[in-house]
């Protein structure tokens, strides 16, 4: 199946790539004077962040279309998304407390922003868990619309909290209305990071996406019989 | 459609709910006692010596709030699983948005009714003075309930037909709970805690937004989740 081979070079070279950030980042940008080696974290860390919460608002506006065209595509789209945006919010929370311990003496605070991407990432927990308790495919995929769209709405709501709480944690430093508060080879190594992430999730949802049309051609002709693992 | 017959519709499916209920009472009670439950269990998870009564009545009030309003939530589709019912509701000449809309203010009814008995019982059981803030207490209750008994409502019509639909329903609705009840906690500490009324006005706006936004999300999906 093609798309599936070209979502398979997508990660190839995205995976490559990421491996060239660490080098980069690791060998050929300065060190922060204040956080030391665990800034470097901030490389992964925070362009994972912008992809988690950008694969929930996909979700969202793919379940939108799917609710007007009832076209299984977007249906299937929404949920490798959704997947891929589980990945990403545990990378995110994975490498979180890692810089977390150093900075900050303690793995978890139930800090505004860390509380939310606990939660996002509960979102998507319960997105998924939806689409594997629903049998029938036109049902799972209309639930998981109405799911997905309103995670979409939830996340104004997050951010808008996230302003209002204190918080320890660092405030954006790139994307804010002034200019970007980073010296310039840092800001590189985190633009090629983040341009890497990109590619690393279209090739994860492409790749995702091929795997659930040969999971439905398998189920159309009775081979899966609704049993997972068997796939 | 128009707005009065729409109206006129969700109240007789409103009404048809609450009079199932009003005739069983099975429900109402259990929430009843379901909430002095909670409510007692909280006074043996505490340390009266550490944190003040004040200090944690916010909390208490709406952990049990939450609980209570799950179950609630549960039970509204549920009826409707039995002979078919659903069927039937929607086989009516009605604009399915009217059966949301009964639902919802059955719900709200029934979830009141349990926060009608919970806020008495937390004073006595907590001595917490309530009752030079009752009007923005009920304010506040009333804003933050309207919004995560509009999402679950919604959500309930789908878990219902899932497997494990009393576990799904708070795996779905919580994370969608949170903000509102986060809001409500705060303000709710700052009420008891006898400061201004002007530093609550933020989070009420909020939950108020949060209302709009989500009423009318969940009006417009949910024939989504009902059309066969």
């Amino acid at each position: 199946m093609r798309i599936l081979r070209v979502g398979r070079w997508i990660t190839v070279i995205a995976l490559a790539l990421l491996a060239g950030i660490y080098v980069r980042a690791l060998a050929y940008t300065p060190v922060e004077q204040s956080q030391g080696l665990a800034q470097k974290i901030f490389y992964l860390h925070v362009p994972a962040a912008i992809w988690a919460e950008l694969a929930m608002i996909v979700v969202g506006l793919s379940s939108v279309f799917y609710l007007f065209t009832k076209d299984p595509r977007l249906d299937r789209f929404a949920a490798s998304s959704a997947e891929v945006g589980t990945v990403f919010c545990a990378i995110v929370l994975t490498t979180g407390p890692i810089w977390g311990k150093p900075i900050w003496g303690t793995w978890w605070t139930w800090d505004a922003r860390l509380t939310f991407t606990l939660f996002l990432f509960l979102l998507y927990a319960g997105y998924l868990l939806l689409r594997g308790a629903v049998t029938d495919p036109a049902a799972r995929a209309r639930f998981a619309a109405v799911i997905g769209i309103c995670g979409m709405c939830e996340v104004p709501f997050i951010h808008l909290s996230v302003y209002m709480f204190p918080t320890l944690h660092p405030m954006p430093i790139v994307l804010k209305p002034s200019a970007p508060s980073l010296p310039g080879t840092m800001l590189l190594t985190w633009l090629l990071s983040l341009g890497v992430f990109t590619l690393l999730y279209v090739g994860f949802v492409v790749q995702r996406y091929a795997l659930s049309y040969l999971r439905e051609q398998l189920e159309a002709v009775g081979d899966v019989g609704g049993g997972r693992g068997h796939g | 459609m128009r707005l009065p017959e729409l109206l006129r519709h969700s109240w007789t499916v409103a009404a048809k709910d609450l009079l199932v209920e009003f005739r069983s009472r099975t429900a109402i009670l259990s929430a009843a006692v379901f909430v002095v439950l909670v409510l007692v269990v909280f006074n043996f998870g505490r340390d009266p010596t550490a944190v003040s009564n004040v200090d944690l009545a916010p909390s208490i009030l709406w952990v049990t709030f939450t609980f209570a309003a799950i179950l609630a939530l549960n039970r509204a589709f549920q009826l409707e699983l039995e002979n078919q019912a659903l069927d039937g509701l929607l086989l009516a000449p009605i604009d399915r948005s009217s059966i949301y809309l009964g639902k919802l203010i059955a719900n709200l009814v029934f979830v009141a009714g349990v926060e009608l008995i919970g806020v008495p019982l937390l004073a006595l059981f907590f001595n917490v003075r309530v009752l030079p803030y009752l009007g923005p207490l009920t304010g506040l209750i009333a804003l933050a309930t309207v919004g995560f008994v509009a999402v679950g409502t919604l959500f309930s019509a789908m878990t219902v037909r899932t497997r494990f639909a009393e576990l799904l329903l708070p795996v779905l609705l919580l994370p969608f709970m949170i903000p509102p009840l986060s809001w409500a906690v705060l303000a709710t500490g700052r009420l008891l805690a006898d400061r201004p009324l002007s530093e609550i006005v933020g989070w009420l706006n909020m939950l108020a937004v949060y209302d709009i936004v989500f009423v009318a999300l969940a009006v417009l999906l949910f024939p989504a989740t009902v059309n066969e």
